[in-house]
């Protein structure tokens, strides 16, 4: 992805440039793997009365391929393992497990494949793709923004809405929103 | 004839009549509806029906204030002459316990709401967003909560079974008016 925006960021590092736009796309194109290590997948549900719930996953893998000569053939996919849920109480981290939310005994992953990429800015994209939990599967968009690239690590922030009543998700609407705001820090590792 | 509101010196009116077996279906409902909640093995029917809890204790919380307020304004009838005095003098003890059972009840368990760490928000009927006891948050208090409300719910569904032993033993054997009062409101022919 964002191979106009490399391009025309190559010619404009010369000048000064922020560091997260001085990238070129022949420096980022190619297959890069998340690190779980130093990315985040944070996500947050409004409920009544204002405030929230946040709450992480600890546990994912994916990858992110940035096509050398079209960004729209740039792909990213994710998988997170859902029984890595942490909200720092321990009884909502059992409930989101249990059959009422992600049922993670029976439905172990939930994967995002990508279809489209297409550059929004200068260091912004859409990513749009195919979101799968507990066996159903919708379109979803996310935003990605690039947070940089050094020595072979690339960096993404990459936020959306997802609703989780599509995903059999729907407990305890209208007190906790049906909105999901996710809020991603990945980080990937060229090879 | 019609039925009058308000009670008379023999009769009750039909508002004390219906508030009284409104709430007491209400209450058994509730502790029904608590026994099972905390009893189930699906997490999701678990919420739903603890919010269902929530929502019927605010408005068991609203009856019994207008409860209380309807018998501090219309006094109830006098008991009938065949009552004994012992029963004379601890029946108003066990009525005003019932009172204050059902004003702890919905109370206690607002309390627990308002304390527990999960900080789920009520909203009665999810019509509105009930505001929580401007008490603190913390484990210890969620733990005093919950024990209170469970005690306060044995022992208050422990007092009805009482009360309704009492008004079947004065239809039954002692053969008064002390149940019907209850059950058919007074009319205009009471109010001489």
């Amino acid at each position: 992805m964002y191979a106009r925006i490399f391009g025309f960021a190559a010619v404009a590092a010369c000048i000064a440039m922020p560091a997260s736009a001085a990238v070129a796309l022949s420096d980022a194109a190619g297959s890069y793997t998340i690190s779980p290590a130093s990315s985040s997948i944070r996500f947050s549900i409004g409920k009544v009365g204002g405030g929230g719930l946040d709450g992480a996953f600890s546990r994912f893998k994916g990858s992110i391929r940035i096509d050398n000569s079209d960004v729209g053939r740039s792909q990213v996919n994710f998988t997170i393992f859902p029984e890595s849920v942490g909200t720092g109480q321990s009884r909502i981290d059992a409930f989101l497990r249990s059959d009422a939310v992600f049922d993670a005994a029976n439905s172990p992953e939930i994967q995002f494949r990508s279809t489209s990429v297409k550059r929004t800015g200068d260091t912004s994209a859409l990513i749009t793709g195919r979101l799968t939990a507990r066996g159903k599967t919708f379109p979803e968009k996310f935003t990605a923004e690039l947070g940089g690239l050094k020595a072979g690590t690339i960096n993404f922030h990459v936020t959306g809405k997802v609703l989780r009543s599509r995903y059999g998700m729907d407990v305890g609407t209208p007190i906790y929103s049906n909105i999901v705001d996710f809020d991603m820090t990945l980080t990937g590792k060229r090879g | 004839m019609s039925a009058s509101i308000t009670n008379t010196s023999t009769r009750y009116g039909w508002a004390a009549i219906v508030l009284h077996w409104l709430i007491a279906l209400i209450f058994i409902g509730q502790f029904a509806l608590g026994f099972v909640m905390v009893r189930l093995t699906s997490q999701r029917t678990a919420f739903e029906l603890i919010q269902l809890h929530k929502s019927f204790g605010f408005l068991l919380l609203g009856l019994i204030i207008l409860r209380i307020a309807w018998r501090i304004g219309n006094a109830g009838p006098a008991l009938p002459r065949s009552v004994g005095s012992l029963e004379r003098r601890t029946a108003p003890l066990a009525h005003f316990a019932l009172y204050a059972f059902q004003l702890a009840l919905p109370l206690s368990g607002w309390a627990l709401v308002s304390v527990s760490m999960l900080e789920i928000p009520s909203m009665p009927f999810n019509l509105f967003v009930m505001p929580n006891l401007p008490l603190a948050e913390s484990d210890a208090a969620e733990s005093f909560w919950a024990a209170a409300h469970w005690y306060l719910a044995y022992a208050g569904i422990a007092l009805v079974a009482l009360h309704a032993l009492a008004a079947l033993r004065h239809h039954f054997w002692l053969k008064d008016t002390v149940l019907t009062r209850m059950i058919t409101p007074s009319s205009d022919r009471d109010m001489e």
